[in-house]
């Protein structure tokens, strides 16, 4: 099927099983429009509640209602939070795929199926709870056409009992998502109950997977990355926002658009900010550059697509040096190329983003409080450096919902980068706006409507000498382009540096990017418990590299780069940027299926790598 | 002691002369229509007493956009990419409200590359003012034909146009722009009273200007050329525009003349040359530019006007002061904001 791969550690059959407490993995396979994003909400915040870390994923088709649907929840003591490639409890709603999914399980698996799909004929292995949700639903809910949204509630409740979840949490759950929908909050709390008593009656435990309290979770927050980069642009101050609908971007402005009604408009009913549904994007980033080159804190959020078409503007952006945020949610392939899938697929594209010599940085949030975090620095970083700034989450990141400590309240004031005012103007008597005073390759600008006769500088493409004025000449275009080189060079020190594990001695370094954290947190573990191998670990945060990266390439005598594409685009980015003795140690491990990527294969793929 | 003082040169309101309104020298071709375009934003931004420094200069890609480089050196200026020029002005008015945009697009960045943002820049109504230097070809690619060429028109090559014209402002009409006109670079007076109404409108002002192509658009068989034009211009009224500081009194006959009040007050007298001519009727409108089409003349004069209907920046309600420069303490809320935010997620 299309997103469960074979799981590869099965049980022994007939083997004595130990409980398993807390570590394991569910998969609800369900029907896309069927209402179940309630109930798998629910039961994720249930275990979250009771203090275990948790997480979970929506694989999702590219349609409104019919086609097959996962959600894949998953519990862990140790706070891994990546996906995990084995499903350990599955809860087969969709007759359609029930058969291909309970068959990809490995034996020791349980699954919690609908009476009539008789399931349970399929395989020996694996242990099987029948449920007759027609008969349950019946008893708890006379209208008819919500029985379908009120049969998702009753795996919840069957679930609970047989994870030995607190039905007292399972309750204030639900509650909380249904906030003041009181009658749908009650209906289905009705049928959890008949679900959790059915189980309790009718089901006799035989699957060892089990829930205890614990107190990981105390304090934390459960959000999804693209609200998290909403709540980071309205605290980053943006003031104009542009977008074009596209899938996995979408609910970014739809919430920013939530919070900045909320929180930025004023006491007379005026809003600070602007928020413009473009026709398309080309023009989203043609307002985003407007706004920037005015002087705004403008952005706009995109996916590949939007992307593609954002290039030759995204270009003038940097040879008019403007500033402007765009936040890419990548998802895989142009068209119809599964739109609801995650990959990191644009990043060598964005890098060199439009036709000539072109560098764009580029951060990378793994977390939902980078998200949140480094709306800010995209901002600071934008205004400082006076070009396009793109911010590379994924599909991910952007649309699953993830446990995060609170968010931290920006501790730096923004940084508007050099901009002259008019006093400013009439005491150094004039500028060139393109002038490298400062030696960081950053000239000074001026905002329209700035109130003074010299203040006007003339924007227009890379034809232009150090006064903005149109050129044509050898040695003003090559001027320039050395200059924007050099800036660049300033980016590098300017960008968030990456984030390191590492001890003496290790020869193996892995480097990784964005939601492939979370797998090779786990991934560090398992090439260690498992095999012996110590290796080191270096985060990228941002492109342009910095030096700290350039040492650990040093210091490690294989270095595997993780990418979530097919031609591992940021090893090739590096390989541009070391020295040529170097390029010889870098190993890549791709995963590009459109699921999350999981640490058994990356761990997988390294040890064949490394011949053990 | 000598008593003559040397003579001052005029200046306008804000006591700026015309040589502060000048840009750079023209590189286009002598004689280009869009030369004395830029001759006429000059007098006209002179003569309102717009301050350069207010005033935003917006282009695309062509001879016609690179013209904003010859007027006004005291604006900023925009030359944008290809037919994009009107996300650029969106952006930059949503960040700064106060600046005066003039957007200069050619028949070529507008109607062919550029018609999907020129359509939804209408449709919002944005307060601009949108000139097209239309001259039927594309001048800086070397003679093309565009989408406006008339049917039947031919090109220095021989080369017949079978295509039908794009009507730009029967478009703009139809779309939601508030001030629609047509009008001739070679038509001083016309051009010039249409300009300065232009600046006291809050809201799209579009207009199309022929611009004749001296280069490869001038000469027998051409419907854009200085000849055709002047053959077969139907003006539709006599304009007359009294900016609202400007006390001089104005004394039309009633019986023919409509005023409209613009938006700062000052009022566009529109001597009727037909009875039944309303530019503030919609259909009318668009009829009377069709009928135009039918009988082969180029109807001049401003087509269309509605000072009423609410302009995009009206629409989006934001803070008087520009958004560009809202301070950190209004752009970023407090931390008891976040703290309220983290405690819903809980
Ligand atoms: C994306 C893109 N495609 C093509 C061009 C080449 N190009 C430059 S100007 C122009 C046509 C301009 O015609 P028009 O707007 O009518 O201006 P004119 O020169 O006639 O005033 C074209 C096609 C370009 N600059 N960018
Ligand atoms: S080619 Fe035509 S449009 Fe271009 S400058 Fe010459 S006359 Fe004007
Ligand atoms: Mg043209």
């Amino acid at each position: 099927m299309a997103t469960t791969e074979f799981a590869v550690h099965g049980a022994e059959p007939g083997a004595v099983r130990e409980p398993v407490v807390n570590d394991f993995s569910i998969q609800v396979a369900t029907v896309n429009g069927s209402g179940s994003q309630s109930a798998n909400t629910v039961l994720l915040r249930t275990i979250f509640q009771m203090g275990i870390p948790v997480s979970g994923k929506n694989m999702f088709p590219s349609n409104i209602a019919g086609l097959p649907t996962w959600y894949t929840i998953r519990a862990s003591k140790k706070g891994y939070i990546a996906r995990k490639k084995e499903i350990d409890f599955l809860v087969a709603m969709n007759p359609e795929t029930a058969r291909e999914d309970t068959m990809s399980l490995a034996s020791g698996a349980a699954v919690l199926y609908d009476e009539p799909l008789k399931l349970n004929e399929l395989r020996s292995d694996v242990t099987f709870y029948a449920v007759p949700y027609d008969k349950i639903c019946a008893a708890v809910c006379s209208e008819s056409k919500l029985r379908k949204l009120v049969k998702n509630m009753i795996y919840v409740g069957v679930m609970a009992q047989l994870l030995r979840l607190d039905m007292a949490e399972v309750e204030k759950a639900l509650r909380k998502q249904f906030a003041k929908k009181v009658k749908a909050a009650d209906l289905n709390w009705n049928a959890a109950k008949a679900g959790y008593d059915y189980a309790a009656s009718s089901l006799t435990k035989a699957d060892p997977f089990t829930v205890e309290r614990m107190d990981k979770t105390a304090g934390m927050i459960i959000i999804d990355g693209n609200a998290a980069a909403a709540l980071g642009c309205m605290f980053a101050g943006v003031t104009v926002v542009t977008w074009y609908p596209i899938t996995p971007s979408s609910s970014l402005v739809e919430t920013l658009i939530d919070y900045m009604k909320e929180y930025r408009v004023g006491d007379d009913g005026k809003a600070t900010f602007a928020i413009v549904q473009a026709e398309d994007e080309l023009a989203a980033i043609g307002m985003v550059l407007g706004a920037g080159w005015a002087g705004a804190r403008s952005m706009t959020a995109t996916a590949g697509p939007g992307i593609s078409l954002m290039a030759e503007f995204a270009g003038l952006g940097y040879y008019v040096e403007i500033p402007g945020v765009i936040w890419d949610i990548q998802r895989v392939g142009p068209s119809t190329g599964l739109p609801t899938r995650t990959a990191q697929g644009d990043i060598e594209f964005v890098a060199k983003l439009s036709h000539g010599d072109t560098r764009h940085p580029m951060l990378l949030p793994c977390s939902v409080a980078e998200c949140f975090s480094m709306a800010s620095d995209a901002f600071d970083l934008t205004e400082q450096l006076q070009t396009p700034v793109f911010v590379m989450s994924d599909l991910d990141l952007g649309m699953n919902n993830w446990m995060s400590e609170p968010f931290q309240y920006p501790d730096k004031p923004q940084n508007r980068g050099k901009v002259l005012t008019a006093e400013e103007l009439q005491r150094a008597g004039g500028f060139a706006r393109y002038k490298d005073v400062d030696g960081d390759g950053i000239g000074y600008r001026t905002l329209p409507g700035t109130d003074h006769p010299q203040a006007a500088w003339f924007a227009r493409g890379s034809g232009h000498n150090e006064t903005s004025g149109y050129s044509e000449r050898p040695d003003d275009y090559a001027n320039n382009m050395d200059r924007l080189a050099h800036k660049f060079e300033t980016a590098r020190t300017l960008v968030p540096k990456p984030e390191m594990v590492r001890n003496d001695g290790n020869e193996v370094g892995i480097i990784a990017y964005g939601t492939s954290h979370h797998a090779v947190v786990e991934t560090l573990d398992q090439l260690q418990g498992e095999y012996g191998v110590k290796a080191d670990y270096l985060r990228l945060r941002a492109y342009p590299f910095t030096s700290e990266t350039h040492d650990f390439v040093a210091a490690h005598k294989r270095i595997y780069m993780i990418d979530q594409n097919r031609d591992a685009q940021m090893l090739q980015l590096l390989k541009l940027d070391i020295a040529i003795e170097e390029i010889g140690k870098l190993r890549s491990v791709r995963h590009y299926n459109g699921l999350p990527i999981d640490a058994r294969s990356i761990t997988d793929d390294i040890i064949t790598q490394e011949g053990k | 002691m000598a008593t003559t003082a040397a003579p001052q040169p005029k200046t306008n309101r804000i006591g700026l002369t015309v040589l502060d309104y000048r840009g750079g020298k023209t590189t286009l071709c002598a004689g280009c229509g869009h030369n004395a375009i830029s001759e006429r934003i000059i007098d006209a931004f002179y003569e309102m007493g717009i301050a350069p420094e207010r005033v935003v200069k917006m282009s695309g890609i062509g001879c016609s956009s690179k013209s904003p480089a010859y007027f006004m050196g005291r604006s900023h200026s925009f030359n944008s990419v290809h037919g994009r020029m009107p996300s650029v002005t969106t952006g930059a008015v949503l960040a700064n409200a106060k600046i005066i945009a003039l957007g200069v697009s050619g028949d070529g960045d507008t109607a062919s590359i550029g018609i999907g943002q020129f359509m939804h820049l209408m449709r919002r109504n944005l307060p601009m003012i949108y000139i097209i230097e239309d001259n039927g070809v594309y001048g800086l690619t070397k003679g093309q034909f565009s989408a406006t060429a008339d049917l039947g028109s031919k090109l220095k090559t021989g080369v017949i146009n079978d295509l039908p014209p794009i009507d730009t402002c029967a478009l703009a009409i139809m779309l939601g722009a508030t001030f629609v006109g047509r009008s001739f670079s070679g038509d001083k007076r016309q051009l010039h009273t249409m300009l300065k109404a232009a600046l006291a409108h809050r809201g799209t002002v579009m207009l199309d200007v022929i611009s004749p192509c001296t280069t490869f658009n001038d000469h027998e068989g051409s419907t854009k050329s200085y000849k055709f034009v002047k053959d077969h211009e139907e003006p539709l009224h006599d304009l007359n525009f009294v900016p609202h500081f400007n006390e001089i009194d104005v004394d039309y006959d009633p019986g023919t003349c409509l005023n409209v009040t613009m938006h700062d007050g000052s009022s566009l007298h529109l001597r009727k040359l037909e009875e039944d001519y309303d530019p503030t009727n919609k259909t009318e409108a668009v009829k009377r530019v069709m009928q135009a089409h039918d009988a082969e003349e180029v109807l001049t004069g401003v087509l269309y006007l509605n000072t009423t209907a609410p302009n995009f920046i009206d629409m989006i309600n934001m803070t008087d002061q520009p958004l560009a420069t809202l301070p950190e303490s209004v752009t970023r809320p407090s931390r008891a904001v976040l703290d309220e935010c983290m405690e819903a997620l809980r």
